[in-house]
């Protein structure tokens, strides 16, 4: 009977979830057209799996190998099954044991795999999702077990008539849930949506650049995309769902609720209202439309309220995603409490980009509705209006260098490095990091020179606030002063700057201006002038020290190791936090958090200060204006906070036998000529 | 209950601006609160409309600053997509156009900010406005209560936060200053949406104007205000304290010739006029 009956549900199941991925990808062709290569994205699949989301996914040796016996266990048992008992080749005489015991070790190995998700799932930490994903390990079961034993037969273990009819019937009904879970469920909404869409999501990914490729390279993109200005009928942002690119509402679909994004986020743990887990699958909700009723997860914080409930919010592909009035997909003040820290990004297994998905969002709600909250659109006007974010004299950007006789690169045209200072050039705080480093440079004889009033702000908060109008105007502008003079490389001890600089100028940069800089943070650079001999420290006499990665510098560019060298140099043993390197906590003081003030029930500098407290350290060395603000503005703190090029600027042992400061060694054999 | 209320015809008079530290062209800030005021009236009352009128030279810059209005009607209805522009040659009076513009269309209310950014800054034009069309006039504006069988019930404020409730009958010319609430964010889709209907003005040249000398203003010099205070009670006390005449005098009944007598030895004692 089972001859018959197999082939039959195989093949339904099979049609079944053909016709479900055709509605589901119909529901992702609502957004908004993006150009990828389809059949070399389908191509990369295997390699962007098996090395890139590995790489993220085996960050947890435990869940890691748990996910390969699974899934590998059911991906080799679905083709295998379909082989075997599908098309009935486990009734030749040749192929049918091989394949037969073939398809046993592969079930076997997916029960093994799916006892290991059952266990995760009796405790399931708050991160995880319950609801239908309580099921799965049950499902998993299911599928692998019913497999098992209907193959026995075939291989020959168990004679074809054994066992009575009813026992048949028990198994197919087994059979027919597993079915339905992996093959029915993996197209239609269950769980093991996230398989189908997870695979398309890799293929299709709107970064491909993130991803290796064999000759190695990539990883990394952080740069947001711009927005088309010019094109008047270009929508502004995203007020929709169906406003998003089809492959950022694929990359929404294919979110598997672990949860991992929450347990990393600041403003989560701050109990600021925003879940990024919650967020994309607010998304969802909105892409297939309803309401959020059934979402499974922890909320959405909420003060007083232990959570925003869930069923309240609700929406469509084509309806609002923040209602004017009442509620619509997320309330606002989700949006706004990112701190665009990236580490939800970093940490995400489906290699989903939430803070692309919150900055498209927040650029409606800045560009059309004019509703930045708080103090963001005093901000805003100031840069409009000053260059500057502070409201300050555009011409008193360089006051506090007055005596320092700074030599400006439009009285020499040509140095070795431009020394970007950013807006903390107008904070008492950060100019005492900026002098630090001017008497670093000098130290090392550094052939360097500022744009003194030419510079403007980079334009990093305007565009995180989704002010892309007021991030361009000033990007276009910086370009063009840029490009009137020549530089090997830019430095600057801001990171937001480096940023921006170096991964998102270059998409604005016009014929005449290329716009492509080599950037580089004063860490790395003083990194490189002590490796280059050119530096000499005394000893280290102070306390215990930790250090806190910057997002923009981590995270955002990669650099982990710079700033820990320099400290290794100036003897500096360091302290880490439990979270730090790529898992760094976030300060509270990017994307704009600290103007748009989202409350929560705490702060987050203040979390980050009891990462430091619990380290034992006396100092935090930090390298970052915001996050020395953030830190500093730490109310009984427990830890001292330094830049780093205070801390080198202190220790460095001054060259007698050099020639004085200001004087510059033979500038034009050192540099070459660069298009800046 | 509420009784029904009707929407009315509003005009906003609004000019370019000038940031006070970099001088760049801007909406300025009192007009802006104007049409602030006149969003808050209409969302009120429904079925109101609102017309943006400026009178001026067009250029690439007083644009980029006039659709910095717009860019406040994210939120709006009807009628706030377009800015007439009485488009007048450079030192042109814009009197004359306005008054034109304004007696043609019959506006219930006008609203205006007091003082321009720009240019002659006197603060003169809602009162020559007034004159011209013979329409009553209420500066310092803090807010429009309701308005109601074509009559407005004002809140005009005073100094230290006091407030005077008036009634005046429509049509009226009201003006507001840093009293009346902030302007609301100016968004850029709807600001690069926005049309700019220009149409001719009266272009009168203004033989004043064209006889005067202008340069940049200078900063007012400020009266210090001396504190000596022992605590930090005193000091408390002193900053919240109001402004002290103490060696004012009220002059009552007194020919013109006393008063302008009075006027100029005060103004010798405070060393305004030096002879």
């Amino acid at each position: 009977m089972l001859e018959t009956l197999l082939p039959i549900l195989i093949i339904t199941a099979l049609a079944l979830a053909v016709i479900g991925a055709w509605r589901r990808i119909r529901l992702w062709r609502q957004g908004r057209p993006s150009a990828v290569p389809l059949f070399k994205g389908l191509a990369a699949l295997p390699r962007r799996y098996l090395v890139d989301l590995h790489h993220v996914v085996g960050r947890d040796k435990v869940i890691s190998n748990t996910h390969v016996a699974t899934a590998g266990g059911f991906v080799a048992a679905a083709v295998l099954m379909i082989l075997v008992h599908g098309l009935g080749l486990g009734s030749s005489e040749r192929m049918g044991p091989v394949l037969g015991g073939l398809l046993l070790l592969a079930s076997a190995t997916m029960f093994v795999g799916s006892l290991f998700v059952a266990k995760r799932r009796r405790n399931p930490p708050a991160r995880l999702s319950r609801g239908p994903w309580m099921r799965l390990p049950k499902s998993l079961m299911a599928f692998s077990l019913s497999v098992f034993l209907i193959t026995l037969p075939t291989v020959g273990v168990l004679p074809q008539d054994a066992g009575s009819w009813v026992l048949a019937l028990i198994l197919s009904a087994v059979l027919v849930w597993g079915l339905g879970e992996m093959v029915f469920g993996m197209t239609w909404g269950g769980p093991m949506k996230h398989a189908f869409a997870g695979a398309l999501h890799l293929a299709f990914h709107r970064r491909a650049e993130r991803f290796s490729t064999k000759h190695g390279g990539g990883g990394r993109s952080t740069g947001l995309k711009a927005l088309d200005l010019d094109d008047e009928r270009a929508p502004l942002g995203v007020e929709k769902p169906a406003d998003f690119t089809w492959n950022q509402l694929l990359g929404f679909d294919a979110c598997v609720q672990c949860g991992r994004c929450e347990a990393v986020c600041p403003a989560f743990a701050a109990g600021q209202p925003l879940n990024p887990k919650k967020l994309i699958q607010d998304m969802v909700v909105g892409l297939a439309g309803g309401s959020d009723a059934k979402y499974a997860g922890s909320p959405h914080p909420s003060q007083g309220l232990g959570g925003k409930p869930v069923g309240e919010h609700h929406g469509g592909p084509h309806g609002p995603i923040v209602a004017r009035e009442g509620t619509a997909l997320v309330d606002a003040e989700t949006l706004w409490a990112c701190t665009t820290c990236r580490a939800c990004v970093e940490e995400c297994p489906m290699m989903i980009e939430h803070v692309d998905a919150i900055v498209d969002m927040r650029r409606f709600l800045t560009l059309e509705r004019g509703e930045t909250p708080n103090k963001a659109p005093e901000v805003l006007d100031n840069l409009i209006a000053t260059d500057n974010p502070g409201g300050f004299a555009p011409g008193s950007r360089m006051n506090w260098a007055a005596d320092l006789n700074l030599p400006l690169i439009a009285d020499l045209q040509q140095v070795d490095v431009l020394l970007w200072l950013g807006d903390g050039a107008f904070d008492m705080r950060n100019q005492r990091t900026l002098r630090a480093l001017v008497k670093v440079l000098r130290a090392a004889e550094v052939d360097f020179a500022v744009l003194g009033n030419e510079e403007r702000d980079s334009g990093d908060v305007a565009r995180r606030l989704g002010d892309e109008a007021t991030f361009q105007s000033l990007a276009k502008r910086n370009i063009a002063t840029l490009a009137k003079y020549r530089f090997q490389q830019i430095v600057t001890c801001d990171p937001h700057s480096f940023h921006v600089l170096g991964n998102e100028y270059g998409e604005l940069g016009g014929p005449g201006a290329p716009a492509r800089y080599d950037v580089r943070h004063h860490s790395t650079y003083i990194a490189e002038l002590y490796d280059a001999g050119r530096l000499a420290f005394s000893p280290w006499k102070g306390g215990r020290v930790t250090y806190h990665d910057p997002c923009y510098l981590g995270r955002y560019n990669g650099e982990y190791e710079a700033p820990r060298r320099v400290l290794e140099a100036l003897g500096i043993p360091l302290n880490e936090m439990e979270r730090s390197g790529f898992r760094s906590r976030c300060c509270g003081g990017g994307g704009g958090a600290p103007i748009t003030d989202i409350p929560g029930e705490r702060r987050i500098p203040d979390m980050r200060m009891n990462d430091v407290k619990e380290t034992g350290a006396e100092l935090v060395a930090v390298g970052c204006p915001q996050c020395t603000a953030m830190l500093e503005g730490v109310v009984d703190k427990t830890a001292e906070v330094r830049d780093i090029a205070e801390l080198v600027a202190d220790a460095i042992v001054m060259p007698s036998a050099r020639p004085r400061r200001g004087e510059r060694c033979s500038p034009g054999s050192r540099t070459e000529e660069v298009v800046s | 209950m509420r009784p029904e209320q009707q929407g009315i015809e509003m005009a906003v008079l609004v000019s370019v601006g000038r940031h006070p530290i970099t001088g760049r062209a801007r909406r300025a800030d009192q007009d802006a609160r104007g049409l602030e005021l006149a969003l808050c009236l209409e969302g009120r009352l429904p079925g109101s409309r609102i017309g943006l009128l400026h009178a001026g030279p067009r250029s690439e810059e007083s644009e980029a600053a006039l659709r910095g209005y717009l860019g406040m009607a994210a939120d709006a209805g009807t009628g706030l997509n377009t800015l007439t522009l009485l488009e007048q040659p450079e030192g042109s009076d814009a009197i004359p156009a306005l008054a034109d513009h304004l007696s043609a269309a019959m506006p219930q209310l006008v609203i205006t900010g007091t003082r321009a950014e720009l240019g002659e800054g006197s603060g003169l034009l809602p009162y020559a406005l007034a004159e011209r069309l013979g329409w009553p006039l209420v500066n310092g504006l803090a807010a429009v209560e309701k308005v109601e069988n074509g009559v407005a019930t004002l809140l005009q404020a005073l100094p230290r936060g006091q407030r005077r409730r008036l009634q005046v009958r429509l049509p009226a010319i009201i003006c507001v200053d840093a009293a009346a609430p902030a302007a609301r964010q100016s968004a850029f889709g709807p600001a690069r949406r926005g049309e700019l209907e220009a149409t001719p003005g009266a272009a009168e040249l203004d033989h004043e104007l064209a006889g005067w000398q202008v340069a940049p203003a200078r900063k007012r010099p400020k009266r210090l205000k001396i504190i000596r205070a022992a605590s930090a009670r005193d000091r408390f006390k002193a900053a919240a304290a109001k402004a002290e005449g103490g060696s004012g005098q009220v002059l009552e009944g007194v020919s013109s010739e006393q008063g302008a007598e009075a006027i100029f030895t005060l103004l010798h004692e405070e060393g305004v006029l030096r002879s």
